[in-house]
């Protein structure tokens, strides 16, 4: 049998989380086979038949599957599910919106986002916002899993030259129209896979004040993110939200500035390789994290910590 | 309209959870146990849309152990008509719950099916969508704001890279995100109330569905631990130590 996978793209490129689910499921089966449900999307097709990892890609391709619609993308991964022992997709909002469709309609217990894969029946999954971690083992024939992205290094690029077979399209719902998608567009590096993330708390006070955060963010090309208080305030958009219901990181350095570390957050960041909490709080569970903790004014903290980083001669990028 | 909502019950957002020492779980006993937070603003948003008249019937449902009642309860005492708890004991995965509330759909026939985005407990983020594909239905995923029109909805849902709009037919599943609304509390006066509404007791054995466990619980364990930090003095020495010891600047 082979693992199929599920690709993420956006019709022109394919969005790079998938490369780290790619990681995981060769892992879970050497014969991987990648699933490209779209329209017009033959440039992504032929960038992940050069994946080394990736034995075989079948191209479906119908108007119908231009926005992602999760209705019209589970009866076409269904039809074309029968010689896979795994169904893979990245355990982000494309994935966890789709799979449990796929897994309901293939009557298998669906195991969401592993991080670690221990056999091709053995997975490792964190519950409670991570404050346990399962060892799980599934039972049915078929298995659907969802990957955490970032605990899976991306997959290569270049170098394979898989087959592309086209498949046909499947019946699409007409009980749901997609009206309009409002990306936010930025030019700092992506929050799941910056190298360096700075996030804004409750303590920010307002939206304006995150220009603070901006400015350090821009001096080393980190992503921004945020709490849930901060976007549930109106200071940041809901695509910056870090922790157990929004994005996990895990970056290189992740700066936690005027947020306290409830659990919810510290789910999403935790596994960060070096903290630094700066919070005037002594008391506040962030500093239980972090490796480095900075107790003051943020407010006096920030522009100070700019002017610091303005005289360091060289700042990794 | 009749909207059916899904609550569950689980450890309390607030509750350090532990692992139990024998690696079979967490610890569950004499612990604060609460409504799933987003199933709260499930609620919410269907008390709301009976409040503005669009809905006549709210119905709250819950599977699991006897005291799972409890979060009916709270429901009903924030506005909704009447219960139903299908009784099953031990772990049950959202597959048979999804099968378990497909029998509910089918003997309630409601227009909506209401529910949080995700258990805090399993972080498994299943039951709606596969309650959707069993029935057939489409689905609102991960919704936070939701506009009911004519025989449908329009729903901005929270994704990735931002906000995502979507217009379902009903009947739909919409699965609710925590900036849905505001979840009110509830009145001393409704709790009262709330105890004469009548909650449906239905056995899950007799719905005639496989509730088996499909995934096997080989161990529990805590996470690895991250050793302790330190307090630095002031941003130089930060600095200093992010370019110098930590070297990540």
């Amino acid at each position: 049998m082979s693992a199929l996978l599920i690709a993420e793209h956006n019709n022109k490129e394919l969005k790079p989380f998938t490369l780290n689910a790619i990681t995981a499921a060769s892992q879970i089966d050497e014969n991987l086979h990648v699933l490209v449900i779209g329209h017009n999307a033959d440039e992504v097709a032929k960038s992940i038949s050069q994946i080394p990892s990736v034995k075989k890609v079948i191209q479906v391709d119908n108007e119908i599957y231009e926005k992602y619609l999760a209705e019209n993308f589970t009866s076409v991964v269904v039809k074309n599910a029968e010689n896979y022992s795994h169904i893979i997709c990245s355990a982000n909002t494309f994935g966890k919106n789709l799979m449990p469709r796929i897994a309901a309609l293939l009557d298998t217990s669906q195991i969401s986002d592993i991080i670690k894969v221990i056999s091709a029946d053995t997975f490792l999954r964190p519950i409670y916002a991570g404050n346990a971690f399962a060892t799980v083992k599934s039972t049915d024939k078929k298995k659907c899993i969802t990957i955490r992205p970032t605990s899976f290094d991306a997959a290569a690029t270049s170098g394979g030259s898989a087959e592309i077979v086209k498949a046909d399209a499947a019946e699409a719902s007409s009980n749901i129209k997609f009206v309009k998608r409002e990306e936010i567009k930025s030019d700092r590096p992506e929050l799941g896979t910056a190298r360096v993330v700075i996030s804004g708390g409750r303590g920010m006070q307002s939206g304006d004040n995150f220009k603070l955060i901006t400015a350090v963010a821009d001096k080393l090309n980190a992503a921004i993110g945020a709490s849930r208080a901060a976007v549930d305030a109106g200071y940041i958009t809901n695509d910056h939200q870090v922790g157990q219901t929004g994005k996990v990181v895990v970056p290189d350095l992740y700066i936690a500035v005027g947020i306290s570390g409830a659990i919810q957050h510290l789910a999403g960041m935790k596994e960060s390789k070096v903290i630094v909490a700066i919070n005037k709080d002594g008391e506040a569970p962030i500093f239980s994290v972090a490796d480095y903790g900075l107790e003051a004014d943020l407010f006096e903290a920030l522009p100070q910590f700019l002017e610091e980083l303005n005289k360091l001669n060289t700042i990794q990028k | 309209m009749k909207i059916l909502v899904a609550v569950k019950r689980v450890i309390d957002y607030n509750v350090q959870v532990r692992v139990k020492d024998d690696g079979t779980g967490v610890v569950t006993d004499n612990v604060k146990m609460s409504t799933n937070p987003p199933d709260d603003n499930a609620i919410e948003e269907a008390v709301k849309i009976k409040e503005s008249g669009k809905a006549k019937e709210i119905v709250a449902v819950t599977v699991g152990e006897e005291k799972a009642q409890e979060t009916v309860r709270k429901a009903l005492a924030v506005g909704a008509d009447r219960g139903i708890h299908v009784k099953i004991d031990g772990i049950i995965e959202p597959l048979a719950v999804s099968k378990i509330l497909q029998k509910i759909v089918d003997k309630e026939k409601p227009d909506l099916v209401f529910m949080g985005k995700q258990a805090i407990d399993d972080d498994c983020n299943q039951t709606g969508q596969m309650l959707g594909a069993l029935l057939n239905w489409p689905q609102a995923t991960f919704a936070s704001k939701i506009e009911v029109k004519e025989n449908s909805l329009e729903v901005t849902r929270e994704v990735d890279e931002g906000l995502e709009t979507v217009e379902v037919n009903t009947p739909a599943i919409v699965t609710c995100d925590l900036r849905l609304n505001e979840p009110r509390y509830a009145s001393l006066p409704n709790i009262m109330k709330a105890k004469k509404k009548p909650i449906e007791q239905i056995n899950a054995s007799d719905l005639g569905i496989d509730t088996n466990s499909r995934i096997e619980m080989i161990k529990v364990e805590e996470p690895p631990k991250r050793k302790a930090g330190i307090k630095v003095a002031n941003v130089e020495e930060l600095v200093q130590k992010l370019k110098n010891e930590a070297k990540v600047i």
